[in-house]
């Protein structure tokens, strides 16, 4: 390679590492801010003051969901398998909300540490197959 | 290979058979997928916009990739080609970036109850839409040619740490967008009978966009080598 196209290697090169470093770097002081929820255990370790809005994820634990006959209202707890928080809702919940699925949800702590939601998200999982095989493998289980 | 004449009558002799090839593929492929493939257990047949989805967003971030290679090309010898490149393949990869960011909020209201969400997948997918939309704006603010290309080719390089940032973002961070489904490297988290129509949809659009690029590179390699003899002797036959 004649000298001139190695320099301009070198500075692509280096262009390149450059912003690749300087990136990463935001995004390590950054990393916290960039995830989308908070986990149960790290709500009730932060002791966040009541009425600060914030967004919690985990899964709906099994034969919690307690509906109100009359309304919209519902209360479950979510668990990250480490504590357990409890959530009130009022409103229409997504499809794929259930039972041992993920959620996400915004909402406020209130003075009695029940997490008030105003928005539920359902978090979907990686897994694809048809109503058959997963018929089956519950059956397994 | 690397001259524009020469690629130029590559192409041309390559295309006629190829562009009916890859449009095949993606129909086979996108037909099976919509009307064949088994429904999902828990989503129904809402989980059938991932034929579309996927194969653009897999395209929409391999377009950037190649786009990053072709512009230290570009920078480091002067490849003419690989400037034309560049500027063929943008407005493919922002086309399909965009379909991709579309799909996926149209799939976001029914599964997860909401069109759009700031996580990380999204937003830094959202960034290397403004990458493209930033790239091609550059080439129609700057008239010389290969000024442009050069602009071109240092934003591409700068940029694509985007790529596996978008790839690892549901790795690294808590997201919304599950954890990808369909990779190379691992055992794919669905079942064959919807494994197989996906492939196929990926091998399709791959393809498609081969087809195209190589339009969009011949108009490109006709217009900025119009003064050349080669160009004005293959008019000259032509008419």
């Amino acid at each position: 390679m004649n000298p001139l196209r190695k320099q301009r290697l070198y500075v692509v090169l280096s262009i390149f590492l450059g912003t690749a470093i300087a990136v990463l770097l935001v995004f390590q002081g950054l990393s916290k801010s960039i995830n989308l929820f908070y986990s149960p255990s790290e709500i009730l370790k932060a002791q966040i003051e009541a009425g600060t809005e914030i967004r919690v994820g985990g899964m709906v634990k099994k034969g919690s969901v307690y509906r109100e006959t009359n309304s919209l209202k519902l209360s479950f707890e979510i668990t990250d398998f480490e504590e357990d928080l409890v959530i009130e809702y009022e409103g229409i919940l997504p499809d794929l909300f259930s039972e041992e699925a993920g959620v996400v949800l915004k909402g406020t702590i209130n003075s009695k540490g029940v997490f008030v939601a105003h928005e539920v998200l359902a978090k979907h999982d990686e897994n694809y197959m048809p109503p058959e095989v997963a018929k089956t493998l519950k059956q397994k289980k | 290979m690397g001259s524009p004449p020469f690629f130029f009558k590559w192409a041309s002799r390559l295309l006629p058979w190829f562009s009916p090839i890859s449009f095949s593929i993606l129909i086979i492929g996108l037909i099976w997928g919509v009307g064949f493939a088994p429904s999902d257990y828990k989503q129904g047949d809402v989980y059938r916009i991932i034929f579309v989805h996927v194969p653009s967003a897999i395209l929409g971030q391999s377009i950037y990739l190649m786009m990053a290679i072709f512009g230290s090309i570009c920078l480091i010898w002067r490849a003419k080609l690989a400037g034309m490149f560049l500027r063929s393949a943008a407005p493919l990869g922002a086309s399909f970036t965009l379909i991709a960011l579309i799909s996926g909020a149209v799939w976001g209201k029914p599964t997860w109850g909401t069109w759009w969400v700031w996580d990380a997948r999204l937003t830094s997918t959202l960034i290397l839409f403004f990458l493209y939309v930033g790239i091609i704006g550059l080439y129609s603010s700057i008239d010389n040619k290969q000024k442009g290309d050069r602009a071109a080719s240092l934003i591409s390089v700068v940029g694509v740490i985007i790529v596996p940032i978008i790839k690892k973002s549901v790795d690294w961070w808590q997201t919304l967008h599950q954890p990808s489904t369909f990779s190379i490297t691992s055992s794919p988290s669905m079942t064959s009978d919807m494994y197989f129509p996906l492939l196929i949809c990926v091998i399709g659009f791959y393809f498609i966009f081969v087809s195209l690029l190589c339009n969009r590179l011949r108009v490109e390699i006709l217009t900025r080598e119009r003064n050349t003899t080669w160009v004005k002797e293959y008019l000259n036959n032509k008419v």
